[in-house]
């Protein structure tokens, strides 16, 4: 059956050569199981021999049988006949083709060197998006607006406004506070924890959504929350031995290992220098949000060197205001946040 | 033959149109009880209803998936109980194993909803149009008036079906009477209408013109049947050692029975026609076949007409086709069914089924669970102390609300030493959950300073919760991380 002159079919094409051996294999194949078709026990053949028949129907219904080719494929002397596949399959194939047409014209599909082909009926996953996010805007406005009318204290009692400050105040705080108190609000060195019961400038309702509206020693807000600790040795207002005395002090304070001699000479230096933010029993004041130094909660570590450092350095933390980059509701939503952390007061 | 006798093959063809006749007997009366049954059950379930007090929905049979919640008359299942429902198709999977290899396909000839419709859709089209040769001829006519009205007749009847089967469907899904309501003056969610659509369209479709092409060309599962079938599965069959030769019998002429050579199959085509899968059985067993038994019907019709036993077309095992072949007794159909397979599939088919409903009578009507919050591990607090918190979801399962307390317990049983347990908003230490619902609660288990809890590492803990009101506790095991230097 091979042409020899078709370069296709030729046997000397090298290209050629598998798929006519394949073909002489099946024509072997084929002819053997013609000739020996499988039989049972019975002597009955076990499936119908190379050819198979296909039930067809005349005009008037009436059953015709028509004889089926074999492809010549068998395995195990299970064979693969010829059968027409069904016209609707075809038709369903032309349908998805057109389909795939429409839809080439109709959306954004062919990749061009910026960009791509836009699609008549104009549809991006931007415009998509942007009218998802606008979507929920719209949903939440009026909870928001609502959540803005209502006394900060009154929002904890109103089921709805719980879940809303519950689930947008933790979205909020892990986009906009995470990123120096920690995603859990477990702070880190210098950034207070919110979960404790130990507040610089105070844990009740107001007193957070203050800090959060005004944000601690932000230049840019006129009633942020202020206070500076002197930098007693950078600017030389007490020796390193008065340090040395001051740092065992606060040790004592904070019932830590102390010298006890050197902490007894910092009492007075203490007295002299830090009483007027820190308290004479050094248990702070939250007015100028100066620590408590007598508790375990400390600010930048409680380690000797730390304290010194901080003595003689002075610390200088910031939070921004967020009146003007959140909404008073988003505001209103992380505090009410924050104070259900653990530490509220 | 050779290959050159036949004609090059197309590559496509049309469907051959199947008529099949009308037949009456056992296993088409069968047919029709099971019809009524199945359609019953699905149309008329979601209108049952069941009392489950104020709060609750009081349909029988319904799957809350905006509240996510399944109703199944006593039964209310949450979806943290989803492996209820994955036992369920576990035992639908199990039992197809066991029809199929004990019956064969009875579930394609019988249940299936594909053999259902079309069945049903037959049934219109043989009201409309008439029997098998009406609609061989009306097939065969050119368009006419009267043509027209009958197909657009049958054609609007199956719609009608179809869309009550689509509507049936989403009465499932919500309340039915409101929805149906709702749907009737146009106020039903697009969902419900997209849902109601597609369905008509796939069942009128599928009932009144795929058909057979769906068991043959879409459907897996007679191929998958396959591999559970052996010899003692029952399939359909035709006996051709008691019916061939085959033919008509002229006067005078004999059969093998009385003497003669003829077999007992006049060649009467009953058994063809009647066939909604437009196959001949008297081919031997074929991948089209649904085992609908109803050529079994129209033979055992015809032999009793012309005075031969019944059975010439039977339920048949591959087992008994060789016994019979070489003379021998058919095995009786209960050693058949109940063999090892058979035993294996319904062991496991059963077990499934008892570990299910003790899991459902052992259900707590309070459930929760606890996760530590580890980020951080640990709070020290002011004191020294140091404090863990857990977020804990209570789901209180009864009609009412219930307030719950919290306690925890060590190792031992009992509260250790210097612990204390607090609730985030909760200053009376009581939570309250609403009937039916979810609550979280941020739970605070504070140890005090110097305590074997807060300086000992990890600990291991127990949280229990006490319904106020009856007393009913269950606990949940849980984790304290200590001071860890």
């Amino acid at each position: 059956m091979a042409d020899t002159d078709d370069e296709h079919t030729s046997p000397q094409n090298p290209d050629n050569r598998i798929e006519l051996e394949r073909m002489a294999a099946d024509q072997e194949n084929k002819a053997q199981i013609a000739a020996h078709p499988p039989v049972g026990p019975d002597g009955r053949p076990l499936h119908r021999p190379v050819g198979s028949t296909r039930v067809v129907r005349d005009r008037k219904g009436v059953r015709k049988v028509v004889e089926v080719p074999s492809t010549g494929h068998s395995w195990d002397g299970i064979e693969e006949y010829d059968n027409p596949l069904p016209r609707w399959w075809l038709w369903s194939f032309y349908a998805t083709i057109v389909w795939g047409l429409a839809y080439v014209v109709a959306y954004p599909a062919i990749p061009l060197l910026s960009g791509s082909t836009q699609g008549v009926l104009g549809t991006t996953y931007r415009s998509d998006v942007a009218a998802e996010i606008q979507r929920f805007k719209d949903a939440n406005a009026p909870i928001q607006a609502k959540l803005v009318e209502t006394p900060l204290d009154q929002v904890a009692a109103d089921p709805d406004l719980a879940n809303y400050t519950a689930n947008a105040g933790a979205a909020i705080f892990r986009t906009w506070c995470a990123q120096c108190h920690g995603s859990g609000a477990g702070g880190n060195p210098g950034y207070p924890t919110l979960l404790d019961n130990d507040w610089l400038w105070g844990g009740t309702l107001d007193d957070i959504h203050t800090t959060v509206q005004h944000g601690i020693r932000d230049p840019k807000d006129e009633e942020t929350r202020y206070s500076e600790m002197p930098k007693f040795g950078t600017d030389e207002l007490l020796d390193n031995s008065q340090i040395a005395q001051v740092v065992n002090y606060v040790l004592e304070l904070g019932g830590q290992p102390h010298d006890a001699d050197l902490a007894a000479e910092g009492a007075t230096v203490f007295a002299d220098n830090c009483t007027a933010c820190h308290a004479e029993d050094g248990k702070g004041d939250r007015a100028q949000g100066a620590p408590d130094l007598t508790d375990a909660v400390w600010l930048y570590g409680s380690d000797p060197a730390t304290i010194t450092r901080i003595v003689h350095d002075g610390p200088f933390g910031v939070m921004p205001a967020w009146t003007g980059r959140l909404s008073e509701a988003d505001i209103r939503a992380v505090a009410s946040y924050v104070h259900g952390l653990g530490g509220g007061e | 033959m050779s290959q050159s006798d036949i004609d090059p093959p197309r590559l496509y063809a049309a469907r051959e149109p199947i008529f099949p006749r009308r037949v009456q007997g056992t296993f088409r009366n069968l047919k029709w009880v099971i019809m009524a049954v199945t359609l019953g059950i699905y149309y008329l379930t979601p209108w049952i209803r069941w009392d489950r007090g104020p709060s609750l929905p009081d349909q029988a049979v319904l799957v809350d998936l905006a509240n996510r919640r399944f109703y199944f008359f006593w039964i209310e299942i949450w979806p943290h109980e989803f492996y209820f429902v994955a036992g369920l198709l576990v035992m639908a999977g199990l039992g197809l194993f066991l029809f199929t290899s004990a019956l064969g396909r009875v579930w394609c000839g019988y249940a299936c909803p594909q053999t259902v419709w079309t069945d049903l859709f037959i049934l219109t089209e043989r009201w409309i149009e008439g029997d098998r040769n009406a609609r061989v001829r009306l097939w065969n006519e050119p368009w006419s008036a009267r043509k027209l009205r009958l197909r657009l007749s049958k054609w609007t009847i199956w719609l009608v079906i179809a869309a009550l089967t689509g509507g049936a469907w989403v009465f499932y899904f919500t309340d039915a009477p409101t929805l149906l309501g709702n749907l009737l003056t146009g106020q039903a969610h697009p969902v419900a209408y997209i849902t109601i659509a597609t369905m008509t369209a796939t069942t009128f479709l599928f009932g009144g013109f795929a058909r057979e092409q769906i068991c043959i060309y879409a459907c897996p599962w007679p191929r998958i049947q396959a591999a559970m079938m052996d010899e003692d599965t029952l399939t359909v069959a035709y006996r051709d050692w008691r019916g061939e030769e085959r033919g008509k019998i002229h006067k005078g002429e004999l059969t093998r029975s009385d003497g003669g050579t003829k077999g007992d199959c006049i060649d009467c085509m009953a058994c063809v026609n009647v066939c909604p899968m437009g196959i001949d059985i008297r081919d031997g067993q074929q991948m089209e076949c649904i085992t609908c038994a109803l050529c079994i019907d129209a033979c055992d019709d015809v032999m009793d007409k012309i005075g031969k036993p019944r059975g010439l077309i039977d339920y048949m095992a591959l087992r008994d086709e060789t016994a019979e072949r070489a003379g021998g007794q058919p095995k009786p159909l209960m050693k058949h069914i109940l063999r090892p397979r058979t035993i294996l599939y319904f062991t496991l088919w059963a077990g499934i089924g008892v570990a299910l409903v003790a899991a459902l009578f052992m259900r707590s009507p309070l459930d929760l669970n606890v996760t530590p919050v580890r980020n951080p591990l640990y709070v020290t607090m002011a004191d020294g102390a140091i404090r863990n918190t857990y977020a804990l979801r209570l789901r209180n399962k009864q009609a009412e609300a219930h307030d719950f307390t919290l306690s925890v317990a060590g190792p031992g049983g009992s509260a250790p030493a210097g612990t204390q347990v607090t609730l985030e908003g909760q200053p009376d230490g009581r939570v309250s959950v609403a009937a039916d619902s979810t609550q979280t609660q941020r739970v605070y288990i504070t140890a005090e300073k110097g305590s074997a809890l807060a300086e000992g590492g990890q600990a291991e803990l127990t949280l229990w919760v006490e319904d106020a009101t009856d007393g009913v506790r269950a606990s949940i095991d849980t984790v304290f991380h200590g001071r860890s230097e």
